[in-house]
């Protein structure tokens, strides 16, 4: 089985979830080649084909000519499965790729199971078996999914290029906001999450961080409705956090929040719902109404 | 203009789910549907600039699938879409995401829209792939998770969400397709006088073995709970004893509490 790898490649660096997606092949068992927009300066640590683009001809973000180039090599290699990593990039390209050979794509693979890949589903509740119906599919992968394997030696590299507009035009980068917390030096961190309510109840999570001694952090609704700053968001597009005690108020447990706190070294949730996701990575879930539960528990731990 | 939304009903996510009989999907007796989440900040974005643009602009929200989604439907309406199209399918969740990004672009082929919009993800099946493959299989302009979106003389321009909190900004042409993140706006909520404008609104239903041509390209062979990791502890009781335990927890596992 043949695997043709899409490696990552953003602001002039590799980035490492490209080294994710050897994990993945090698728990696939599959011959890999990969396929880079990027620089010679940035050469993955791999001894296999890779077929190197310039970004700076071919652009960091320009889908129709990435498309292009990975048809290309796609013709020379003919693999079994094209894999990208389920990020930005990837659920970009991956569709793009997949409708212009017309097969299947599975999306952001957690497993492997009898000849499927196995995929989350219903906000990470549930898991499916899919199965591409032809031999050959685009696959992506689940972000932190699978193991950071890096295979070692210099690439045999082929360069490709492609060429004309482009349907879209990138501009720029736009720099992150700053913060006015570092969470990530955080030895404490109680967070906020849609299941606490309303912005009323915001106090009541912040009362039990201030009693705990720790930061006030919440999941992506808490911050898009406007309850609590950016600053504050943990997760993929928030800040990544290893506390000490990490605190889950109403939050379910989507896995770009887990991808931001799964680190943390003990983890308390508290949900209504026995089987919110987040109870798989907490070692203690509390099955209770957030609103009852916080402040009972505040009024002790400030006793 | 002509601009289109399309929207997916969902089931609410705090939801037990159970499998269907087949065991390929989730079985739907007593669950509550409504719009997917990521779907309202695209609809929301369609009527900011259906308003900005006035007279001569036309928004047809379109969802697929069972009677059910004419609930979703009317909340669009009622929300500042002009029409509506149900493509009727009782058996939507069997088909992946190629046939149903096939039936959209069906349905969107010779009829002059400008700008698509969709979710950048459904909750329950969260591929991420409808919206992208509908602009591959029409040959529009394509970005995706947009957190910023403005428009002007045929040109989009959009922020792409990316890892980290880091934008991109992108221009394209129409006739293009954009797919709407979370954060990207404030949805609103329908209003009572909207929503009873929204009943006089046209729904036009169209059975989906008129715009589906697309085989499968993928089969979901089950439909199951992850896999329990184990470990952690679950408590469950009177809120009191649940204090008195976490407190004793935390001193015993962890140095925050002495
Ligand atoms: C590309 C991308 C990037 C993202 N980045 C991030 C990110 O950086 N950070 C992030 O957090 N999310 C991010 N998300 C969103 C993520 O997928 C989830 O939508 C989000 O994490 C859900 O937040 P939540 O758990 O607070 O809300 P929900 O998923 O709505 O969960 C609310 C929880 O509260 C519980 N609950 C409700 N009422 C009560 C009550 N009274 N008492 C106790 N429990 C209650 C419910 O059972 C439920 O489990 C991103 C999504 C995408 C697609
Ligand atoms: N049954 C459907 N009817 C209309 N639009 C849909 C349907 N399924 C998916 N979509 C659109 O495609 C987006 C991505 O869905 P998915 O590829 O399933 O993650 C959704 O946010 C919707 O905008």
């Amino acid at each position: 089985m043949k695997t043709l790898l899409i490696g990552e490649y953003r602001e002039g660096k590799l980035l490492d979830s490209t080294y994710e997606l050897f994990g993945f092949a090698a728990q696939l068992g599959a011959d890999t080649a990969m396929l880079l927009v990027g620089s010679d300066a940035q050469l993955p640590a791999y001894g296999g084909t890779l077929y190197l683009a310039d970004a700076s001809v071919c652009g960091e973000y320009s889908p129709d000519l990435h498309k292009q180039l990975i048809l290309e090599a796609v013709q020379k290699e003919n693999p079994d499965y094209i894999v990208f990593v389920h990020s930005s990039y990837g659920w970009d390209l991956a569709p793009r790729v997949a409708a212009s050979l017309k097969v299947a794509q599975v999306s952001e693979i957690v497993g492997l199971v009898d000849g499927g890949f196995e995929v989350g589903c219903c906000n990470a509740k549930m898991r499916r078996t899919v199965k591409p119906a032809s031999g050959r599919g685009v696959l992506t992968i689940q972000a932190g999914a699978y193991p950071v394997l890096q295979p070692g030696g210099s690439p045999a590299v082929q360069k490709i290029t492609a060429a004309g507009g482009g349907s879209l035009e990138f501009v720029g980068y736009e720099a992150a906001e700053k913060k006015d917390v570092d969470l990530g030096k955080a030895e404490i961190i109680v967070s906020a999450g849609r299941g606490i309510g309303k912005k009323d109840n915001v106090p009541v999570i912040l009362a039990l961080a201030k009693a705990l001694g720790g930061e006030l952090g919440a999941s992506r609704p808490v911050v898009d409705a406007g309850w609590v700053e950016h600053s504050h968001q943990v997760g993929t597009t928030g800040q990544t956090v290893s506390p000490k005690l990490y605190v889950a108020c109403g939050i379910s447990g989507a896995i770009q929040h887990l991808a931001g706190m799964k680190k943390s070294d003990f983890i308390i949730a508290i949900n209504k719902d026995k089987d919110a996701p987040i109870g798989e990575i907490a070692d203690v879930l509390v099955v209770a109404d957030v609103m009852q539960f916080v402040p009972a528990l505040t009024a002790k731990v400030a006793r | 203009m002509k601009l289109l939304v399309c929207i997916k009903q969902v089931p609410d996510l705090e939801s037990r789910f159970k499998p269907d009989a087949a065991g390929v999907w989730y079985n739907e007796t007593d669950l509550a549907f409504r719009m997917n989440e990521y779907d309202e900040y695209a609809v929301e974005q369609a009527v900011q600039l259906r308003e900005k643009l006035g007279e001569g602009t036309e928004l047809t929200v379109l969802s697929i699938g069972p009677d059910r989604v004419v609930e979703a439907i009317k909340k669009a309406l009622a929300m500042g879409c002009d029409n509506a199209v149900h493509i009727q399918d009782t058996a939507v969740s069997a088909k992946d995401p190629w046939q149903i990004a096939s039936i959209i672009s069906t349905y969107v082929q010779g009829k002059n829209f400008d700008l698509i919009f969709t979710g950048m993800q459904s909750q329950d099946r969260g591929s991420a792939q409808v919206g992208v493959t509908v602009a591959e299989q029409l040959g529009f302009a394509c970005t995706t998770t947009i957190v910023g979106f403005d428009y002007a003389d045929g040109t989009v321009t959009a922020k792409r969400e990316l890892e980290g909190g880091i934008k991109g900004v992108v221009k394209l042409k129409t006739p293009a397709l954009v797919t709407c993140q979370l954060g990207l706006n404030v949805p609103r909520y329908p209003t009572l006088p909207n929503i009873m404008k929204a009943k006089r609104k046209e729904i036009t239903a169209i059975p989906v073995a008129d715009l589906l041509t697309a085989d499968l390209l993928a089969t979901t062979t089950s439909f199951h709970p992850p896999a329990k990791k184990g470990g952690g502890i679950v408590l469950e009781g009177d809120v009191g004893e649940l204090v008195d335990k976490v407190i004793a927890i935390l001193k015993d596992k962890t140095a925050v509490l002495r």
